[in-house]
């Protein structure tokens, strides 16, 4: 699952995406004419819109990848950087940018790309550019408060408009290609020309549009990969004709005993249920979050048996299952609530003098259990707390 | 040899949505410019006058926050890479030579001017913006964020606001 840094391509190795990324980036922004600043500013006075064509299109093709690659589960969208929202700087910001694009003819990526292929004015606005750098970084002090007023976080747009991210994706898509069509009327008449679109090319931009909303569209009314997962799982759950591997309490708290090194008791409830009572040892991996990366290494390996107990035992069954999607480790349920199990290893009350042998025998033993496992966890209290798993936060953006 | 024609602008697009998606699912992150000006920049400043970046706040945060410089930087090595795609694409389409591109009513002076001064402005609203035109508007656009949008609408807003007051720059 996406993103591949840092987990499957090291950081290290990132720069050498960075590198590889750029060379594309590079390349098709100086085919698509960017190094050149009459083509740029064409925009601006209305006979050449190649960069709102080259920049929607990029951005609606990204956005609709975007959505996707999450649906389909291989992109994981709450690690990916958002551009946090810092109101009045970014308008304030972008005017100044805008500024400057009319004045300079370029913006920073297509001057590096002008400047590459020996364009005399690309290298003046890049040196330019650096020392608008040291301006600001000199002059922080004056505007360091617009700069960090109305922080508002990585809010999103779809948030923003009060909509779902499909419907705005569905919007944006639309105002992009009413845009394309509409400069393009802009462009003939300012340019005073009346540009013929054949037959072939009719045929490929329509294709395209539908395209465009095909996709959409399988993103709108399919449903994704969790809730695939969800729904699988739910039948089988209907049908009951799936093994439920299930060890009763006293089983588990003698291998909890005997062998905690070589189990991992997962808890999948709530983090709340968990922190008022938990097995020992237990991991918190709440049934929601099961399929988050980072519980891989518990869920997909083949040291350790998983036992997996919840207070609701269909929750239970449900997270034995989705285990056994998720990975190949040998798991086993408890019979049995946590509730369950903590009343009989706590408190244990001595059987009457006319008990049956079994019935001291058991006695006997969870009382041995119950205080084994208290004498174990409080052995190993520094090696078995739960780790708190760090979350990479990605770093992006200009 | 004549330089050949510009690509489609529409598959050109694609062709960076597609880049631009490809970074996102390998590193979480977007493509940029800015930035690396910015690095490189900054850490030079820092190099050549130690003293007065220690007492200037925002170069003393920023190089703190970036302890290995920009030979570690991610938006150094791309924007190396854009040098190199670039320079490529020009060999290709035989667009490569010294060369100044300028309004038909300008002077190469004055063209060099404008340029150094709208860059001076790029840099310094992109440091306010937290962006450029590919940091925070095309890839805030690619995962829908408000901050990236709004950086968005402001520069072409104000570029088509400024555009008249410049004409003489551009137009004949």
């Amino acid at each position: 699952m996406g993103p591949l840094v840092p987990f499957i391509i090291s950081n290290e190795f990132n720069l050498i995406i960075a590198l590889i990324a750029g060379i594309g980036f590079g390349f098709v922004l100086e085919q698509a004419g960017f190094s050149s600043t009459k083509k740029l500013v064409g925009l601006f006075y209305g006979y050449d819109f190649t960069v709102l064509k080259v920049f929607f299109t990029a951005g609606v093709t990204a956005m609709i990848g975007v959505l996707l690659l999450a649906q389909w589960g291989l992109l994981d969208l709450s690690l990916i950087y958002i551009n946090p929202t810092f109101l009045w700087s970014a308008l304030l910001g972008g005017a100044i940018m805008g500024v400057g694009f009319i004045i300079g003819g370029f913006c920073p990526g297509t001057s590096i790309c002008a400047a590459s292929i020996g364009k005399l004015d690309g290298l003046a606005f890049v040196f330019g550019g650096g020392l608008g750098v040291i301006l600001f970084a000199e002059g922080y002090p004056l505007v360091k408060n617009i700069y960090l007023s109305e922080a508002w976080g990585g809010v999103l747009m779809n948030e923003m408009l009060g909509m779902s991210k499909i419907m705005f994706a569905v919007l944006l898509t639309a105002v992009a290609f009413i845009a394309f069509y509409l400069t393009g009327l802009v462009e003939n008449r300012v340019n005073g020309v009346q540009t013929a679109v054949n037959e072939r090319k009719r045929v490929f931009y329509a294709s395209a549009i539908g395209f465009a909303f095909l996709l959409l569209a399988v993103i709108a009314f399919f449903p994704d990969s969790k809730n695939r997962m969800e729904t699988r799982i739910n039948k089988e759950l209907k049908q009951k004709d799936f093994i439920l591997a299930s060890v009763p309490a006293d089983q588990l708290a003698s291998e909890i005993v005997n062998n905690y090194y070589q189990i991992n008791i997962v808890d999948v409830r709530d983090s709340a249920s968990f922190r008022v009572y938990h097995l020992p040892f237990a991991i918190n991996i709440p049934y929601e979050k099961m399929a988050d990366r980072q519980w891989g290494k518990i869920l997909d390996q083949k040291h350790k048996v998983n036992y997996f107990y919840a207070d609701d035992k269909q929750v239970a069954a449900k997270a034995y299952l989705l285990a056994g999607y998720l990975g190949n480790a040998e798991n086993y349920i408890l019979n049995g609530s946590a509730v369950n199990f903590r009343k009989l290893f706590s408190n244990l009350t001595p059987p009457g003098a006319e008990a049956s042998k079994s019935e001291i025998d058991t006695y006997n033993f969870r009382q041995k259990a119950a205080t084994d496992m208290k004498m174990l966890v409080d052995a190993l209290k520094n090696s078995s707390e739960p780790v708190i798993a760090k979350t990479t936060k990605i770093k992006g953006g200009c | 040899m004549k330089p050949q024609k510009f690509m489609n602008p529409y598959l050109a697009g694609f062709l960076v949505g597609l880049v631009l998606l490809g970074t996102i699912y390998v590193t979480g992150r977007g493509l940029g410019a800015s930035g690396a000006v910015k690095s490189v920049v900054l850490s030079s400043v820092v190099k050549i006058a130690p003293g007065h970046s220690a007492n200037t706040p925002f170069i003393k945060t920023y190089s703190e926050e970036h302890p290995d410089g920009p030979l570690k930087d991610w938006l150094v090595f791309e924007v190396i890479g854009v040098i190199i795609g670039a320079f490529f694409s020009g060999v290709i389409s035989n667009r490569v030579g010294i060369k100044l591109e300028r309004g038909p009513n300008i002077t190469n002076r004055t063209r060099i001017i404008a340029a150094i001064i709208g860059g001076i402005l790029f840099g310094f609203g992109a440091q306010l913006g937290r962006g450029c035109t590919s940091g925070a508007a095309l890839s805030g656009m690619a995962v829908m964020s408000f901050g990236g949008l709004i950086t968005m609408v402001a520069i072409f807003g104000s570029g088509y606001a400024f555009a008249w007051f410049f004409r003489k720059l551009w137009l004949k």
